[in-house]
């Protein structure tokens, strides 16, 4: 009788054959997943744009970052890790009367029922009329500009979590989070896009 | 001859019919967990730390602008570059990179682009700012600037 096995093959340059196509898989790939701090340029006005609307300086949070890196806020002096208290203090003031919210069905101001702050007549009035302006210099380095806008970013997050945990029992941030997992939820969505209403990110870059 | 036949016998040798099966595994592990590296980046990237981050799901959508200065000093000179695709270029370029990148996307998604603007911790404000007047005068409104997630120090 014929044999009918047939030769095993070879396998032992299997091994070799792998390990090439992993190092060059290791080599033309990345795996830094793209991760930032969002912000929105204000949009461009025509020339012909009437002027804009005269904000009352209790209503601005200044920042200035100078060519040496250091920082002045409203005026003082101040360390980047100041930032976020000052700037949380200003936004959660509440003094008086907000601009009317249309998704609550606002015809006219309210005043900030949420928010917790010292209520002084002479710093902002309501949240969504609080402005933060940032300013830098052309020299400033950018790593100290990142910093004080991640700490601004980190004071609007900050009190979003504060009204969430309040008003949902659950963090801003995990609801964000679980909306990633859940894409297209209404019910996360509605309570995102409240909050944000509530606190709404209002930062405006400049240079001097 | 007996003194011979007595030398002992060496090591059974080592099964390695697994070896691939588990360079297998790690292959499509990378090959999984990674993307393809589109752009040789030509200038330094130190990137900032930031703790407030937000993650860009969809990589069609980002126009990637990167800024340090040149890794090839003695070529394009000291001082903060901005490299488009793979090139150095200069400020002005942005715009037409932009509406090269808004090409290549579906009209309906073009409002979902991002610029994402990679800058080495060390160069200054006045060369983003430059890259954001750009970006102004065409519309290209949301920017997010390149961090890692980290503790500020």
């Amino acid at each position: 009788m014929a044999r009918r096995d047939t030769p095993e093959i070879n396998a032992g340059s299997m091994a070799d054959i792998a390990f090439l196509l992993l190092i060059f898989f290791l080599v033309t790939t990345t795996m830094d997943v793209d991760a930032g701090i969002s912000r929105r340029l204000p949009e461009k006005q025509p020339p012909e744009a009437p002027d804009p609307p005269i904000i009352k300086e209790k209503n601005v949070f200044e920042v200035i970052i100078n060519m040496k890196d250091e920082l002045l806020i409203e005026g003082e002096y101040a360390k980047v890790k100041d930032v976020r208290q000052l700037a949380i203090d200003f936004i959660d003031n509440g003094g008086g009367i907000g601009n009317p919210i249309s998704d609550f069905g606002e015809t006219e101001g309210q005043e900030c029922s949420w928010c917790q702050g010292a209520k002084n007549p002479d710093s902002s009035v309501h949240p969504n009329k609080a402005i933060i302006s940032l300013k830098t210099d052309r020299s400033t380095t950018y790593g100290t500009f990142i910093k004080v806008q991640n700490e601004l970013g980190g004071a609007y997050t900050d009190l979003r979590n504060r009204l969430s945990q309040e008003e949902y029992g659950q963090l801003y941030t995990d609801i964000v989070t679980e909306l990633e997992k859940d894409k297209g939820n209404e019910v996360l969505k509605g309570k995102i896009s409240r909050i944000r209403t509530m606190y709404p990110e209002i930062i405006s870059e400049g240079e001097n | 001859m007996s003194k011979f036949s007595k030398k002992k016998k060496g090591l059974p040798p080592i099964n390695t019919a697994s070896l691939p099966d588990i360079v297998f595994m790690l292959l499509f592990f990378f090959m999984v967990a990674t993307t393809m590296r589109e752009t040789t980046v030509m200038v330094a990237q130190t990137l900032p730390n930031a703790t407030e981050i937000k993650k860009l799901q969809d990589k069609r959508l980002i126009a990637y602008i990167y800024v340090g200065e040149a890794q090839d000093v003695e070529t394009y000179g000291e001082g903060d570059k901005i490299q488009l695709n793979d090139k150095i270029s200069a400020v002005k370029e942005v715009k037409s990179f932009i509406f090269a990148a808004r090409e290549g996307v579906n009209e309906d998604e073009r409002d979902y682009m991002t610029t994402m603007i990679k800058a080495d911790i060390n160069c200054t404000v006045g060369t983003i700012n430059d890259i954001k007047k750009e970006l102004r005068d065409i519309d290209a409104l949301k920017v997010t600037y390149s961090a890692r997630k980290g503790e500020i120090e």
